[in-house]
């Protein structure tokens, strides 16, 4: 109110009318000249176009059609979001009621002319009591749920701590703290993976570490077992833990804890009374953003589990790349989705409801 | 008053900062070892960063997978900027709810199914799988991260600053590259340089939608880790962390230099009395 800029030749200063006397006064200095590049530059081409015949040609014909700028901005996004996320998924459904055949690509199509006259429809429902009744992928999607749960609870108990202490430390603190949070999840997911194979080896920096201390006589067999698993997906999804329970802790009102603290309340008494009940809304989005995406995951239990590990991933994997039978990775992949979409869609109302609220 | 950093709070900080960057600093370490196996130290050499630049199936793998990251990313940008703005600005317009969800879906999706599902597509519509099939896939799942990053920045924006633009008569295209774009731009670069890196990461939706003759380094890196571990791949990973460390540094430091120079600023324009 009452503030503008004033430029003067080669120099800008901050400018303000003194409401009651309305004396202009000035910023003692110039004020330094920020990003002005890009807004003239950008700014000045934009101009150019829209004064080019062309343009105003092309614009007054898709205003005529109903197309404006506005619904532009939106159908582009959606157009390509529809054909290349929505139109892959009922192609994936289709196939998965294919019947498998030696031809390039390697399944039978759904629809087939019959004489020019009619259509039938070759609608195949064996993939899918395939999948329900070998054993192999019920065991491989029960154990994939089973993994991705106890990895998820595992990666909660070791993030919590981490969240906390983040956000109880001072505030100059914070911010390299969540740098070097988040650093870790910038880098690559596949190195991350392969750091730990030469330390969960027999004869790796954790076997070594552990003989050298004296705790064990004989070298623990961790790597190619379920235990490698849980430590590679705690490892890998710690950083999604960590953020929104850091989110939600960080914005708790401490006076409420001081109020407990004055009415009697031990400290670890007001943490699961206040704090813990608060940082729900963290905890939930941490737990769905590692649950979901664990249950498929491929590349850790691949590279970190034994051939004992049965996870979805690996298994639609090796039947898509190894067997080539592309109906039943197909259908094993819908009946993943058809698992994770409660859980997605959940996910999803409460992050569409969490940003409508402006958090 | 509460005690607000316990010795328990530091002792969890500590051994949670352990648990992230102990294995990425014995994979650095190591890649510098004399000898070829990983875990015993025989000395320093960098003999293994000259293989790796002589190693002409990596370098390839390196310079497809640059080429589909800079494409990928610059795509994604676009288009997730338009989708968030859309998502902030425009209200309910017919099929948002759709629009949400195949904006966030992709975020927790496994990527078996989206490498999968997108293979198929590229199959049925019998397009050329390679280089550019990858950048398409890429695009796609990288596009909705973008719209998360920019919608989060267009929801802290005040809109009475594009207001006042529009009324002083500017056309909304020239708002938006004058006003909207330098104040979001912040949240569209990193939201640039995230789809970038997820795009440098990817392995399993580039295995999937991949075509003869185009293999990225992740699925290079993935087929040698299955021979087993070597220092060669210790040193291309060093070089990979090295790179993102770097960009994301720089990135950081760059805004807060921007955003203290913002908060100068405001300060001298309220200590003039």
């Amino acid at each position: 109110m009452g503030r503008f800029r004033l430029r003067v030749v080669g120099a800008e200063r901050l400018c303000r009318v003194d409401e009651l006397s309305g004396v202009v006064m000035t910023s003692p200095g110039p004020i330094k000249k920020k990003h002005k590049g890009l807004p003239l530059v950008s700014g000045g081409l934009v101009s150019m176009i829209c004064e080019c015949p062309p343009y105003r040609w092309a614009a007054s014909k898709c205003y005529r059609w109903g197309l404006q700028g506005r619904s532009l901005t939106v159908m582009v996004p959606y157009l390509w979001l529809v054909l290349l996320f929505l139109a892959p998924f009922l192609i994936v459904v289709k196939i998965s009621f294919s019947e498998i055949r030696i031809a390039i690509p390697p399944y039978a199509p759904l629809f087939e002319m019959i004489d020019g006259l009619y259509v039938q429809l070759n609608l195949h429902m064996a993939n899918y009591q395939r999948l329900f009744h070998d054993d192999l992928y019920m065991y491989a999607y029960l154990s994939s749920l089973r993994i991705a749960a106890v990895s998820t609870v595992l990666t909660l108990l070791v993030g919590y701590p981490i969240a906390y202490g983040m956000a109880r430390a001072p505030k100059s603190w914070r911010l390299p703290l969540l740098m070097l949070v988040i650093l870790p999840f910038w880098t690559s997911f596949l190195i991350r993976v392969y750091a730990w194979i030469g330390i969960l080896k027999t004869e790796g920096f954790l076997n070594m570490f552990l003989l050298w201390i004296g705790v064990i006589d004989e070298p623990l067999v961790i790597l190619h077992t379920n235990i490698a698993v849980y430590i590679g997906i705690v490892y890998s999804y710690l950083p999604f833990m960590i953020l929104p329970l850091y989110s939600s802790l960080e914005k708790m009102d401490h006076s409420l804890l001081e109020a407990a603290a004055d009415l009697g309340c031990p400290p670890h008494k007001a943490f699961w009374k206040v704090t813990f009940p608060l940082s729900r809304p963290g905890i939930i989005a941490g737990c769905f953003l590692v649950f979901i995406p664990a249950v498929g995951e491929f590349v850790i239990p691949d590279l970190l589990g034994g051939s004992s590990t049965l996870m979805i991933g690996k298994t639609l994997w090796s039947e898509f790349f190894n067997n080539r039978d592309w109906p039943l990775a197909s259908a094993a992949a819908v009946i993943l989705l058809l698992l994770l979409v409660v859980p997605i869609v959940w996910f999803q109302r409460f992050q569409s409801n969490r940003s409508q609220l402006g958090e | 008053m509460i005690k607000s950093w316990s010795w328990f709070n530091k002792v969890s900080l500590i051994v949670g900062f352990a648990f992230l960057y102990v294995p990425i600093i014995l994979l650095v370490i190591y890649s510098f070892n004399e000898s070829r196996l990983v875990t015993v130290w025989a000395g320093f050499s960098t003999k293994w960063y000259g293989q790796l630049f002589q190693n002409e199936g990596i370098m390839n793998a390196a310079m497809v997978t640059l080429k589909v990251a800079f494409l990928s990313s610059t795509l994604a940008t676009i288009f997730g900027t338009m989708a968030g703005f859309s998502m902030v600005r425009f209200g309910r317009f017919r099929g948002r709810t759709l629009f949400n969800g195949m904006i966030y879906a992709p975020l927790v999706m496994p990527e078996v199914i989206t490498g999968l599902s997108l293979l198929l597509m590229f199959v049925a519509i019998s397009l050329d799988r390679g280089i550019w099939t990858i950048t398409l896939a890429h695009t796609t799942f990288a596009m909705c991260y973008v719209a998360v990053v920019i919608q989060a920045r267009l929801n802290a924006f005040d809109r009475s600053i594009e207001e006042a633009a529009m009324d002083l008569g500017c056309p909304p295209l020239k708002t938006f590259f004058v006003i909207t774009l330098p104040i979001i731009l912040p949240g569209v670069l990193s939201g640039w340089l995230l789809s970038f890196t997820l795009s440098l990461d990817d392995l399993v939706i580039a295995s999937f939608t991949t075509g003869p003759g185009a293999t990225t380094l992740p699925m290079k890196i993935y087929s040698m880790v299955r021979f087993g571990v070597t220092p060669e791949i210790n040193a291309v990973s060093t070089i990979l962390i090295g790179i993102i460390a770097t960009g994301v540094l720089l990135a950081s430091v760059l805004h807060k230099r921007r955003e203290s120079q913002r908060k100068n600023d405001e300060l001298l324009a309220s200590a003039i009395p």
